[in-house]
């Protein structure tokens, strides 16, 4: 049983019955990584999105940016117990990269610029759930933030909203990422508070 | 290792923006200079942060003593520096850390030691400084410590006094913002030049310890190296954001 | 708010929940690009999330540490070994 130490607060936190359990709001946007943060030049920068079967499609910065986008408000909940509330993004719908795609995947591995992976079933990507985020709060997304470009998945836990995103592997099977791999919830519901194995 | 708790004794205040924490812990296993604590705060409502320190004090039983400089933002160090009195408890975890540590009665050659600080990278240093000041064998020591300017200082007095005491501590000051008027001190980034100047020659083959903010450590790092310091005997620790750990 | 890289010294308080000797001072070689170094020498970044640890030479990942409540988790595949000095107990009188 760990002792109180008089007087200690900590700050900028309060409870909020309608937080997910064991979340608190933060009025700032804390940065937590794994690495060092990736710069990416723009003229160089790609998505691809790839098949099971292998069939891939990308873009480029430009082609990125013409495609239709939408200005979204959403909550963010970080494993590490934080949230942030009616964050404003502006990114491309994941249903308007998946348009026309053909594949009888089930998940999807995210990868990033740097390294980082993360996965997630393919159903989660859709229907309006997910979205490529290049800009926060009116403004271009910092490399802190995932800038350029992010994967943004607000019903699930942040680590699930790679950062960097630059790769998008259909799959039959469901991979591990990154801190799937070493201890995080294989899905991430922050509503269960899935946040560990077995969780 | 498990966490311990520590009642608080006394704070003094080193400068402005620090303080140094008396901590008295029972159990304590004693600890090597340049060894680190974890600090864990827990509040009423059951929320818990934890940050790691460097102990500052050379071993005295079940004594320890934290010198904490306020972070910006930081809700432990602002925690740490403005509220904690005598008779508070906290816990630690420790010590920890056995690489960037200085042994008085290490066997082998006979090494000179250089201390390399930026800011707050002293405090694991004083350790060193103050157990060579109570140890038998004198090695003779030379630090270069790197702050902003004079109000950020640490051990100032203390370390003119050791200093002074034996001739086997020699310390330069090298200010990057404002050196105290009318003064010689130099002003500017530590440079090749002053590390050379302040510091043992290469040839004497010193044991190095830098501490400091990640980038300090890195250029300091770089330089000595360049001054032909073999980089096998140069230790280093990393404090993420000026004043402490994150 | 710009999270910083701290080195394999800020790894020593969490591992010393697991490893009866510090492993901090251990040195390591990097699965990926086969160099080595201490481990205190590694690139870290930590924060609530877990702590990574990084070659400094190549960057690649040689350790994961994760917390959470009664458990951690630890991975070591970034490494392919570690060289540990194990003090010599002190025989019993």
């Amino acid at each position: 049983m760990a002792i109180v130490s008089r007087g200690f607060k900590g700050r900028g936190r309060s409870s909020d019955p309608e937080l997910p359990p064991g979340q608190y709001l933060v009025t700032d946007f804390p940065v937590l990584s794994a690495g060092p943060t990736p710069r990416v030049d723009l003229r160089r920068w790609q998505l691809r999105l790839t098949t099971e079967t292998g069939d891939t499609q990308s873009w480029d910065w430009p082609a990125l940016l013409a495609l239709p986008r939408e200005d979204i408000t959403v909550d963010l909940h970080c494993v590490t117990k934080w949230s942030k509330l009616g964050t404003r993004w502006t990114g491309i719908s994941l249903d308007t990269l998946l348009d026309g795609v053909t594949t009888t995947a089930g998940f999807a591995l995210v990868g990033s610029y740097g390294g980082y992976t993360t996965n997630l079933p393919l159903a989660d990507l859709r229907d309006g759930q997910a979205w490529i985020a290049f800009s926060y709060d009116g403004e271009e997304l910092d490399p802190e933030h995932g800038g350029p470009a992010r994967l943004l998945v607000p019903h699930l836990y942040l680590w699930k909203s790679a950062k960097w995103v630059n790769e998008i592997r259909l799959q039959e099977h469901d991979t591990p990422g990154f801190w799937e791999s070493v201890g995080y919830h294989n899905y991430g519901d922050p509503w269960q508070e899935q946040r560990y194995w077995g969780d | 290792m498990t966490w311990r708790v520590a009642t608080v004794v006394a704070v003094r205040p080193e400068n402005a923006r620090a303080v140094t924490i008396v901590l008295d812990v029972p159990g304590w296993p004693g600890h090597l200079a340049g060894q680190h604590v974890d600090v864990r705060l827990t509040a009423e409502d059951g929320y818990q942060a934890q940050r790691s320190y460097s102990i500052a004090s050379a071993p005295d039983g079940g004594r320890v003593e934290l010198t904490v400089v306020e972070v910006e933002d930081g809700e432990v160090s602002e925690y740490l520096t403005t509220v904690v009195a005598a008779g508070d408890q906290l816990e630690v975890r420790g010590p920890v850390g056995g690489w960037f540590v200085w042994r008085p009665d290490a066997p082998g050659p006979f090494r000179p030691v250089m201390l390399v600080a930026g800011g707050s990278g002293l405090v694991p240093l004083m350790a060193m400084i103050r157990t060579r000041a109570e140890s038998a064998a004198k090695v003779p020591f030379r630090l270069v410590y790197s702050v902003r300017d004079p109000g950020s200082l640490l051990y100032r007095e203390e370390l003119d006094r050791l200093s002074r005491k034996d001739g086997g501590l020699h310390v330069t000051f090298a200010f990057t913002r404002t050196a105290p008027p009318g003064s010689a001190w130099r002003t500017g980034r530590i440079t090749a030049r002053l590390l050379a100047e302040a510091g043992w020659p290469s040839v004497d083959e010193p044991d190095v310890f830098v501490c400091g903010p990640t980038g300090f450590v890195e250029s300091a790092a770089n330089l000595l190296v360049d001054l032909g310091h073999d980089p096998q005997r140069i230790r280093t620790e990393r404090f993420g954001s000026p004043g402490g750990r994150p | 708010m710009t999270q910083s890289r701290l080195d394999g010294n800020a790894l020593a308080g969490n591992l010393s929940e697991i490893f009866r000797v510090d492993i901090t001072a251990a040195f390591g070689q990097c699965t990926h690009c086969k160099n080595g170094g201490p481990v205190a020498e590694t690139w870290v970044f930590a924060s609530e999330a877990g702590m990574v640890a990084r070659c400094p030479v190549c960057a690649e990942v040689v350790l994961r540490l994760v917390r959470d409540t009664g458990r951690a988790w630890l991975d070591l595949s970034g490494l392919d070994c570690l060289q540990i000095a194990i003090p010599d107990d002190p025989q019993p009188a």
